[in-house]
């Protein structure tokens, strides 16, 4: 019956892999960051002796892009249950863990490929990774911070009625995610209240996670990164898993 | 005959409103049974209650056998069921989404594709097996979720509102198949509908629910006499009132609205 993660994994590819233009549109905005931000911030960035911006930007960015990808496949849930595909999974005879272990699988997969291209994207305008063995470590990362993220999707959106909560999520919880990531700045100099919300923000770790794979630099260290995103991985998975199954309609 | 579908003193609340109101109906084995009813009448609380989408308040309840709320497996081996709002996977194929649901419901590989080509021919979408789902019509859709609620060769067929904005061609189509399962399969079919000359020419026996109460149960013809009316529409008008009912719209109205906008009112 593990047919039917399978299939439910392929399912999410499948509808990644033809929506083409849905692709195109969400990587138009980390290419955004990554040149207006990029370029813009870098010469300030290299004088304040803070080194290559783009070096330091692009992991953050491959991140922002998993991120948005993740949540937003999970999120799409709130609609899929009421005018998709999902409700006939709902009556049928298999488990919901099943079906919630396969979707997020394949969320996290198509999350993971976005942040891909992102990083194939950061390569052209000037990103080099310290090592290219170490790349593959940066993708157990990302990985990582696909299923926390897609899983947190499914366990709101299984909550949720309306769409209209999905701004909410975006604004309320999701943005300050990022901004509070070291996505974008150095986590090293900020006033204690921030340092410790940066602290407790899973996305951190991803963050740094990614980026000393990517650099070689890391300011909460490797290890800290892996234990503190696959246990909160593993927890959001369990937690999305319990409410994906307690779902009515 | 026996009872397929036993429904005893169902009651169903949703934070202090009653959808349900303690209602008791049986349907026999390979009957064809509609629940008919003015909006938020309960018609599709009962449904979803039935095929264990939804936890009753109280109420004793059989489906083929078993409680469809703590024997959730063996209730959802046995029916299909098309629902009032669209379930297909619109960026799959007619064929991809029949395969899914034979996988779900544990058909094996080499049975799959024979059924799956029998019942694409029969609906008339063979043809079309290979199209993304999101470029048929919403008649199409229809023929092809109620194959799809097929595949698995269900002792009950649920259906709410399964014509819903579908022309009379296709509506004709539909339900000649469906008796057609009906008589050869002893299906049993259970289904909703705001038309009332389908119902009376389609159902064996029917079932009046109002403000979450039934009011009446019996054959169509029954109906029409106690209630001398020539049309089941009259009787129907008789029983449950003119007076048009205010639903407030909710979430799923919103969201409703919403996807007619953006499928440019296909469905």
């Amino acid at each position: 019956m593990n047919s039917v993660v399978y299939e439910m994994w392929l399912r999410q590819l499948k509808r990644y892999w033809r929506s083409k233009a849905r692709i195109i549109g969400s990587l138009a905005q980390p290419i955004l960051f990554l040149v207006a931000l990029g370029f813009g911030f870098g010469p300030i960035f290299q004088a304040a002796g803070g080194g290559n911006y783009i070096e330091f930007l692009a992991p953050g960015i491959i991140a922002m892009s998993i991120l948005f990808t993740a949540v937003f496949n999970g999120i799409e849930i709130i609609w899929d249950r009421q005018f998709g595909f999902l409700k006939e999974t709902l009556v049928a005879p298999v488990s919901r863990y099943k079906i919630m272990l396969g979707r997020t699988l394949g969320g996290a997969t198509v999350a993971t490929i976005q942040g891909i291209i992102v990083l194939l994207i950061s390569l052209v305008i000037g990103f080099t990774p310290y090592n290219f063995m170490m790349v593959l470590v940066a993708l157990i990362f990302m990985f990582l911070i696909a299923i926390l993220f897609t899983a947190f999707g499914t366990a709101v959106a299984s909550r949720l009625e309306d769409m209209q909560a999905f701004q909410l999520i975006m604004n309320f919880v999701v943005m300050p995610l990022f901004f509070l990531s070291g996505a974008l700045f150095p986590l090293t100099s900020l006033p204690g209240a921030l340092t410790i919300v940066t602290k407790l923000n899973p996305l951190s770790y991803g963050v740094d996670g990614v980026r000393s794979a990517l650099t070689g630099i890391s300011h909460l260290g490797v290890f800290m990164d892996f234990t503190v995103l696959i246990s909160i991985s593993f927890l959001m998975t369990i937690i999305g898993s319990y409410l994906f199954s307690k779902i009515e309609i | 005959m026996e009872n397929i579908i036993e429904v005893k003193n169902l009651v169903k609340k949703f934070d202090g409103f009653v959808a349900v109101n303690n209602i008791s109906f049986n349907v026999k084995e390979g009957e064809i049974f509609a629940f008919l009813g003015p909006n938020g009448a309960g018609k599709t609380t009962t449904i979803r209650i039935l095929t264990t989408l939804l936890h009753p308040s109280s109420g004793e309840l059989k489906v083929n056998g078993h409680s469809p709320v703590s024997e959730k497996f063996e209730v959802r081996c046995s029916f299909g069921i098309v629902f009032q709002d669209p379930s297909l996977d619109d960026e799959l194929t007619a064929y991809e989404n029949m395969e899914l649901h034979a996988v779900f419901y544990g058909v094996k590989e080499d049975l799959r594709k024979e059924r799956i080509k029998n019942l694409l021919n029969l609906v008339e979408l063979w043809e079309r097996k290979d199209y993304l789902v999101k470029h048929f019509s919403g008649g199409m859709k229809r023929r092809l979720e109620i194959a799809r609620g097929l595949i698995h060769h269900p002792k009950i067929l649920f259906l709410d509102e399964p014509t819903l904005g579908l022309d009379p061609q296709t509506r004709n189509f539909l339900w000649n198949y469906i008796k057609e399962m009906n008589k050869k399969e002893k299906m049993t079919v259970f289904f909703t509908t705001h038309y009332m000359e389908e119902a009376d020419k389609i159902a064996d026996r029917i079932a009046i629910i109002d403000k979450g109460k039934i009011i009446k149960t019996g054959k169509p013809d029954e109906i029409k006499k106690q209630t001398n009316s020539s049309s089941l529409e009259e009787a129907f008008l008789k029983l449950t009132g003119h007076a048009i009912r205010e639903e407030e719209a909710s979430a799923k109205d919103h969201m409703r609205m919403r996807r007619r906008l953006w499928a440019g009112g296909r469905r």
